[in-house]
């Protein structure tokens, strides 16, 4: 076990990616090897890399290791405390179901793209989120960042001919870089106060920072780490950016790259930061319960199902954030346990989104890759064709509407559970915001289970309503095999919740600001009880409860109807005939919901309509577009950037052109930064 | 082997009880139109009947449309081994936890809206949408309310809770008030009674609830009818026993529980009743009146769970 | 108030008056299926209204009030041919609702029962002969059981009802 842990196998897995890349890169001209080299190195190493966190996990040891480098500043340190072995056993996890469903999703781009460069960029992707995981030195972090930023940009500009998804690239790479430039003004802050870049270190120096220090550090923290998770209103660039990449990257990107943001996030204010304040913990539990609010009313009005998807991502995002919101707050009042237990609820909800997102974007590529269309209207009665499929993406709807036995359904209990002791135990201003976030989840759970209804059966229910689709077929076997994968993950999860939420108790606890407190106790029957039997459950008794109803009834109903027949027959269509175009739209399934909540999102609905004749009197074809007024762009986007325009536009009045101005202003400098030199020393 | 008789009384209580309680609320109707109505047992015959009779499937459907009746019962059988009926002294610390009641009763909805679809008539699709909207916006208030009596008694087992509710003194039992009414209009929304949908109705246009059972005949039939009359006790259950607990039994010997039975049918049938005036008096709202309706639900529970402690 | 709900009330005709009033009530033979006591207690009626001139559904909806309230016998209308027993079929089966009346026969489950209401229904009544009908709902689907009456009150209807489960349940099974 010793030998699994060592830094020689962290640094063969780091090769093992190293080599998918290059491998990929030189096969570019063969798509097919390219395509099976880069994936399965890319499989081998992210197996490798379970095993490798699984082991530092279950060993409670803290391997850390490093080299050196010729700069002061940098060095190339990795030390995988329990929170960074978390967080690479959920990238390595996807990862390694991701590239199985490649191995068969990949062939679509033979001949159309170059398969070699996905290969490249994929690998490098998953390294340096590993890397971003693992990393101990703020500045090695930044590179590591940095390098993840780019390779998930040249994934979603894959598709280069595509004009949708240049600009969703350009808009993406914008949104992250200004996210780290906050990062590395808040990197730059915690320099100055501590004077070194190692997390530990700071962390020991930021015990006499002042507290406008430390403020500054958590705001600029929550808006950089805040835009690559994907927070309102930070959120513009996920819907267009998750969906243009390839529908495997899709999932790495929604299950995994947004929870970096989340790991620095939970770091920096749990650990680097110490005595977190009442305040952030609240904002935190605010900006996470309208998150998912708007996350999951946007994605009610998607009629493309990876931007429903990618919406949803925005959503589960704002439940982590209750959860971390509520680690905090009881963070800063003592009450460890209780801050074990919230951010046991955010953590576990990081590992489930994980897994039904991957397996929702992948069932969703492998449905766009058989019907070659992204549009939900044009779907329908996949379940024949596509029956695997269908049962993968309904395992996985039925995880994310939180809905019992499945792991969706825990961890929003637990978070439940969490705010429920925040409104037994806290003050009456912190009670509402606790009351509040608690309307708010179960607001959100219900939201969530009509938007898959809708996703799942406008897709997969009824009678295909395109031409297109009812020809679609089954995928190979490698997606399959993959969307399997996460399904039986799925339902492990949720069975085993109980062991599952112990180890996540050691995680948090592990954490300084936490200290070791324990979350959940354990009693018979694999269930998991809070705080002394406030609440309890077991999971499996659910699961089995509900399988022994289920078989008692069917057997119970067969022998009394033993003699009586089923016969098939039309469906009931009061003597008309059915059309696609009768069965529910997607628009018509949730415009009622979106009628409710219009203040908030801004229905709009435009006709076009063509006449026949010059008087307008016979119409020939009408068309109604639905759709939604984007208060982010109108609102905060476009002021901030005609604001941007016109300083610019003020600064080009310095760029006159003229050689004999520019040496004048070194001049002045050189004199100036004199000036300032003698008046320092 | 007194706890295992007792278990199976709790276990079968609902499904066996619930078609007449069904039958009792129409008949109240009934009368109230100045009709004599069906006998109080007639959905009993209806049930029945529909054991015996073929099934006509529609080509469209698929193997959801023919499991979700035998797992949306499931889960109402499981809810009913979890609810508090007559004794304090059952305990189920494995399924008693009222968000797992709360989320099995939305996995029922959820496999019924995905039935609804599943045939592709033009009825079913809007039913479930509808009964999604309403559902949604449904469960605030719920949890809300369910919550308020859960802070009271110190725990969120159902069947732990009415033992603390018993012994609230008037004068400090305004929350436990507020979250009956809330809890009420959650209760009035999720079994599909006035003003959130007519039971009754035969017009598709107006139908929630029976828009999407429309495609169902024979023995899933009878199963989605006792479900959702097992529903409708176990609302009404929960409203009497978690909010009225007086007459509960505190021990499972034979005398208390038997006084504990008669009390909770007689507290069942006034609840029916009431129902049963109410939806003689109101009318059903349109539906976009009922999302402020189930907002002011979700908000009376709140401030009831911001009164307590 | 307790009253109201505990009593019978008084103006609703009693059963004894209702039954008897079925002459004319006509079957035709054997029903082709065993039918059991499946319907004794229950019975869902589905309204098929063929190009009728709704007299015949003016009697129907009668049935439902505090008067008559056939409701009481077990009786209740459904609106899905899948949930329902008794096709009840008014008017004389224009051309444009053929297809309507198979497809709703073809929808209900065994064991079904069709009853034509009306003289239109039977055989075409006043609109017989004429080029848009086809002269009774016997020539598209069987019919089990026929009520005539122009339209047919109220209380022929019930004891015609009554009738029919009477003799729906005093059928024993012609095999095993």
């Amino acid at each position: 076990m010793d030998y699994f842990t060592s830094p020689s196998v962290f640094y063969a897995i780091l090769a093992v990616f190293a080599a998918g890349a290059t491998g990929a890169l030189a096969f570019r001209h063969h798509d097919r090897a390219a395509n099976i080299l880069g994936n399965s190195l890319a499989a081998a190493g992210s197996l490798a890399g379970l095993l490798f966190s699984g082991a530092v996990l279950l060993e409670g040891d803290v391997p850390a290791f490093g080299a050196g480098s010729s700069f002061s500043l940098l060095s190339i340190t990795f030390r995988l405390d329990q929170l960074s072995a978390f967080f690479m056993m959920v990238i390595c996890l996807i990862a390694l179901l991701c590239s199985i469903y490649a191995l068969g999703y990949v062939r679509h781009y033979y001949g159309r793209y170059s398969v070699g460069m996905l290969g490249f960029f994929y690998n490098l992707f998953i390294a340096s989120m590993i890397l971003v995981a693992t990393s101990h030195n703020l500045l090695f972090f930044l590179i590591a960042w940095e390098v993840m930023s780019l390779a998930s940009y040249f994934l979603v500009i894959y598709e280069r001919r595509e004009s949708a998804s240049i600009r969703a690239g350009s808009l993406y790479f914008i949104m992250t870089h200004a996210g780290t430039a906050f990062i590395v003004f808040a990197f730059l802050l915690m320099y100055q106060a501590t004077g070194s870049l190692d997390f530990e270190a700071v962390a020991q120096g930021m015990a006499g920072a002042s507290p406008l220090v430390r403020n500054a550090i958590f705001i600029s923290a929550l808006v950089g780490f805040g835009v690559k998770a994907g927070i309102i209103p930070l959120h513009i660039w996920l819907p267009s950016a998750h969906p243009a990449a390839p529908s495997h990257v899709s999932a790495l990107m929604s299950g995994v790259m947004i929870k970096t943001g989340i790991y620095m996030l939970v770091r920096i204010s749990l650990e680097i930061l110490p005595g977190p304040f009442l305040w952030w913990g609240l904002v935190l539990l605010v900006i996470g319960g309208a998150s998912s609010l708007l996350g999951v009313l946007y994605a009610l009005s998607e009629h493309d199902l990876k931007r429903l998807l990618a919406y949803h991502s925005i959503e589960n995002i704002g439940i982590i954030l209750l959860g971390l919101g509520g680690a905090i707050v009881f963070s800063s009042a003592g009450m460890n346990s209780l801050a074990a237990l919230s951010l046991a609820a955010a953590l576990f909800h990081t590992l489930n989104h994980a897994t039904f997102k991957a397996l929702l974007f992948l069932g969703a590529g492998s449905v766009i890759a058989a019907t070659h269309t992204r549009n939900i209207e044009k779907y329908g009665g996949l379940i024949k064709l596509m029956p695997q499929t269908a049962l993968f993406f309904l395992i996985g709807s039925m995880a994310i509407s939180a809905l019992p036995p499945l792991n969706g359904f825990f961890s929003e209990w637990l978070t439940f559970q969490a705010l429920f002791q925040g409104v037994i135990s806290l003050d009456v201003t912190t009670k509402t915001v606790f009351i509040l976030a608690v309307g708010a989840l179960a607001f959100t759970s219900g939201l969530a289970a009509a938007c898959f209804v809708k996703a799942f059966g406008i897709t997969f229910l009824a009678r295909p309503r395109s031409e297109a689709v009812s020809r679609a077929s089954e995928t190979g076997i490698f997606p399959r095999l993959a969307m399997a994968g996460l399904s039986i993950a799925i339902i492990c999860l949720g069975l085993f919740s109980g062991a599952v939420v112990r180890l996540l108790s050691g995680v948090g606890g592990s954490l300084a600001n936490i200290g070791g407190a324990e979350a959940a106790d354990a009693a018979g029957f694999e269930s998991v009880s809070v705080q002394n039997g406030f609440a309890s459950i077991s999971m499996p008794a659910v699961f089995i409860g509900i399988g022994l109803a289920a078989i008692a009834i069917t057997a119970v109903v067969f022998l009394l109807t033993r003699r009586r027949q089923t016969v098939i027959g039309r469906t009931w269509d009061c003597g008309a005939d059915l059309t696609p175009r009768m069965e529910i739209t997607a628009t018509g399934f949730s415009r009622s919901i979106i009628t409710v909540c219009r203040r908030v999102l801004r229905p709009s609905s435009e006709t076009e309509i063509e006449y026949h004749d010059a008087n307008r009197y016979f119409p020939k074809i009408g068309e109604v577009t639905m759709g939604l007024h984007d208060v982010y762009r109108t609102y905060i986007y476009r002021p901030l950037q005609d604001l941007l325009t016109l300083l610019a536009g003020y600064t080009t009045k310095v760029q006159s052109g003229n050689i004999n101005a520019y040496i004048l202003y070194i001049f002045i400098t050189l004199i100036a930064l004199l000036f300032l030199l003698d008046l320092t020393t | 082997m007194t706890q295992t008789i007792f278990w199976i009384i709790q276990i079968l209580l609902i499904p066996v009880l619930s078609p007449f309680f069904i039958g009792a609320t129409r008949r109240i109707k009934a009368r109230l139109q100045n009709r004599a109505g069906a006998s109080s047992f007639q959905p009993y015959r209806d049930i029945w009947k529909l054991l015996h009779k073929d099934e006509v499937i529609s080509e469209d459907a698929s193997w959801l449309f023919r499991a979700a009746p035998y797992l949306i019962f499931a889960t109402t059988l499981v809810i009913g081994a979890s609810i508090p009926l007559m004794s304090t002294a059952l305990v189920n610390s494995y399924t008693g936890d009222f968000l797992v009641v709360v989320y099995l009763l939305a996995l029922g909805t959820f496999l019924l809206a995905l039935a609804g679809i599943d045939t592709g008539g033009a009825f079913g699709g809007f039913g479930s949408s509808r009964e999604m909207l309403v559902a949604a916006l449904t469960e605030g208030g719920l949890v809300l309310s369910l919550l308020t009596v859960a802070l009271i008694s110190g725990t969120t087992n159902l069947m732990a809770i009415p033992q603390s509710i018993g012994s609230v003194p008037f004068s400090e039992s305004l929350p436990v008030i507020l979250a009956f009414i809330g809890f009420s209009i959650a209760m009035l929304a999720e079994t599909c009674r006035y003003p959130f949908d007519n039971p009754s109705t035969h017009l598709e246009l107006t139908m929630i609830h029976e828009a999407m059972i429309l495609e169902y005949s024979g023995k899933r039939l009878a199963l989605i009818e006792w479900s959702s009359a097992n529903k409708y006790l176990i609302f009404i259950t929960l409203g009497a026993n978690l909010f009225f607990p007086r007459g509960m039994a505190d021990s499972l010997e034979l005398a208390p529980v038997a006084l504990a039975l008669a009390v909770f049918l007689i507290k069942v049938g006034i609840l029916c009743v009431a129902v049963a005036l109410l939806e003689s008096s109101i009318a059903k709202l349109r539906i976009f009146r009922l999302p402020d309706l189930l907002f002011t639900s979700f908000v009376i529970s709140a401030v009831a769970v911001g009164l307590v402690g | 108030m307790l009253r109201k709900i505990l009593t019978v009330p008084k103006i609703l005709l009693d059963r004894q008056s209702l039954a008897g009033h079925g002459e004319g009530i006509a079957t035709s033979g054997e029903p082709r299926e065993e039918t059991r006591d499946i319907f004794k207690g229950s019975l869902a009626i589905r309204l098929v209204t063929a190009g009728s001139t709704n007299a015949c559904e003016q009697e129907l909806v009668a049935l439902s009030n505090s008067y008559y309230d056939v409701e009481r016998f077990g009786v209740h209308f459904v609106a899905s041919p899948r949930h329902a027993d008794i096709l009840m079929v008014t008017g004389p089966v224009t051309r444009n609702m053929r297809e309507a009346l198979v497809r709703t026969y073809k929808a209900m489950p065994e064991p079904k029962i069709v009853v034509a209401v009306g003289d239109d229904a039977i055989d075409g009544g006043v609109f017989g002969g004429s080029y848009a009908v086809l002269d009774g709902v016997h020539n598209v689907i069987p019919v089990d059981y026929e009520i005539p009456g122009d339209p047919p009150a109220p209380r022929q209807i019930i004891s015609a009802l009554l009738d029919i489960i009477a003799k729906l349940n005093s059928r024993r099974p012609a095999k095993d």
